[in-house]
């Protein structure tokens, strides 16, 4: 009888998985020695770290009511209306996308095209486009936000719509129903609790990012953040720094209580 | 004849259509403290067909500037891949509930907590303030962020994890590295491969941002084409960003692919 070993993998396999490894590591020795770092700088970090929170300390509270409210509120609004935007464009997208609802391949390609077209390009890189056509202000943080958050919601939400039972479908087609009547009763109560968890983690995740496009002029909270820093005012970007983080926990702490009663 | 008594298939909701309402209503009113008008979007749009039109065509003469900081935008997303990867392991086991005391896990979550509260933008600006401009700010921030996010994805697979083995391993008495390495990483590893080659993706879109305020990478020269209406130039660098993203997520792929099986 000949001894017999057992394998988990197939050859092919473990080669695969072998040129992986090896092409990870080979990626990080090559970046690792042509990366150009100052070592100097890496050493010196901790004393800089150390000298910039100390200028930070005492955060400049005063400061809050005459430019940080304001733009607080902004960067709220921000968030909040880009999303609703984002659902807006990103409703016909995913309806585009899904394909039992859209059975043409090249209008699926299509969607698919710009669903990962939105993705790849940053907030802060849509906010700069954005900025260049409406100048600098919240409109074009808001479209922005809404433009960035259209590949996500509509990937999400094109994936639940083909998730769909087709039985109250074919239900409602087989009575006569118009289609606007097809899509409310049939499809929209399936994909709501999906519509509705999407809705609020990509609110979450705006409500961080409407934080920092004012960097490059889009509105918010931001603008107020550049300022302090172009003007060596570490209080103030202290008392911002705060705030933002405030804010942020406080969405996130919403969204979690919302979640658990919608879903 | 009285009136026809028509039965209504689906009851009107008059709590949903006071959500709507309450939504539109909302719209209105953040409309109107934006300050955004119907004016200002059609002067947008003018001003956006003049924007399109000098960026068309991409002008990639700089190509040598351009290959060399996508280069240096691919080496900061490897290196912060590979450190953030390594780091969130152990804090991530740390983390996890069902295998660490209270006294682990309360730092640990605490460190993802701040990780993850503030955008990677924010802390580019803190890096770039400590260590100066260029790629180690950037590859500290996604470090950073590569933490926040894998630590806590990582520390709920573990928490989801079968205990059986991990009570076997315990009861054969097996020292502690032992029931890590044969009772829970076998169970989380498929997982931890999704999670690495995600936050690989993700850390590929975010190098191409930190550059924006000094951190290195494709986003300076994206900010500096910008600010100098090279819109031309702006309009090549953004081609090349998204064939960069769209590379990095089909590498993504297939790594998962091969692993997946």
């Amino acid at each position: 009888m000949t001894s017999r070993t057992w394998e988990r993998f197939t050859p092919a396999q473990r080669l695969a998985r072998f040129a992986i490894y090896l092409a990870a590591v080979t990626a990080l020795v090559v970046s690792m020695r042509t990366v150009q770092i100052v070592p100097e700088f890496l050493y010196d970090a901790p004393t800089q770290m150390a000298d910039m929170f100390a200028r930070m300390w005492p955060p400049d509270v005063a400061h809050y009511r005459e430019g940080v409210h304001q733009a607080l509120v902004e960067s709220m609004h921000i968030a909040g209306m880009g999303t609703i935007l984002a659902l807006v464009m990103s409703l016909p997208v995913a309806l585009l996308a899904a394909s039992n609802i859209t059975p043409i391949p090249a209008l699926n390609w299509l969607a698919r095209l710009i669903l990962v077209s939105s993705r790849s390009v940053n907030t802060l890189v849509w906010a700069i486009l954005f900025v260049a056509v409406f100048g600098p202000g919240a409109l074009a943080g808001t479209i922005a936000i809404g433009f960035r958050s259209i590949g996500f919601c509509g990937k999400l939400l094109g994936e639940a719509l083909e998730e769909c039972n087709k039985g109250p479908v074919e239900a409602l087609k087989a009575a006569g129903a118009p289609w606007p009547s097809i899509f409310l009763k049939a499809y929209w109560p399936q994909v709501s609790p999906a519509f509705w968890g999407i809705t609020l983690f990509r609110w979450d995740i705006n409500v961080r990012e409407s934080a920092v496009i004012g960097l490059v002029g889009a509105g918010g909270i931001g603008m107020a953040l550049d300022t302090a820093i172009a003007l060596f005012r570490w209080n103030q970007v202290a008392l911002i720094l705060l705030c933002i983080f405030a804010v942020v926990i406080v969405a996130e702490i919403v969204v979690t209580k919302i979640r658990q009663k919608i879903i | 004849m009285s009136a026809v008594n028509t039965r209504r298939a689906f009851k009107p909701n008059w709590l949903a259509r006071l959500g709507w309402l309450a939504v539109i209503g909302y719209c209105v009113l953040a409309f109107w403290s934006l300050d955004i008008t119907w004016d200002r979007f059609v002067i947008g749009l003018e001003n956006g067909a003049k924007f399109l039109g000098s960026m068309i065509p991409p002008n990639f003469e700089r190509w040598k500037l351009l290959l060399g900081n996508l280069l240096e935008t691919l080496e900061i997303a490897v290196i912060a891949s590979a450190f953030g990867v390594a780091f969130s392991l152990p804090i991530g086991l740390a983390a996890s509930r069902n295998l660490m005391p209270t006294w682990a896990t309360w730092p640990a979550r605490i460190l993802i907590a701040i990780c993850r509260s503030f955008h990677p933008v924010i802390f580019a600006i803190l890096f770039v303030k400590a260590v100066g401009f260029g790629p180690l700010a950037g590859i500290l921030t996604l470090i950073f962020a590569s933490i926040g996010f894998i630590g806590k994805l990582f520390a709920e697979a573990i928490e989801e994890i079968s205990l059986k083995p991990v009570e076997a391993c315990r009861a054969a008495g097996a020292p502690f590295m032992s029931v890590i390495l044969y009772a829970v990483l076998p169970q989380v590893l498929n997982r931890f491969i999704g999670f690495a080659t995600y936050q690989f993706d993700a850390n590929i879109r975010n190098s191409t941002m930190v550059g924006i305020v000094g951190a290195g990478g494709i986003g300076g020269t994206l900010f500096a084409a910008f600010q100098r209406f090279d819109y031309d130039f702006l309009a090549a660098i953004l081609i090349s960003i998204i064939i960069l993203v769209m590379l990095g997520e089909y590498l993504a792929s297939i790594v998962k692919a091969v692993f997946n099986d």
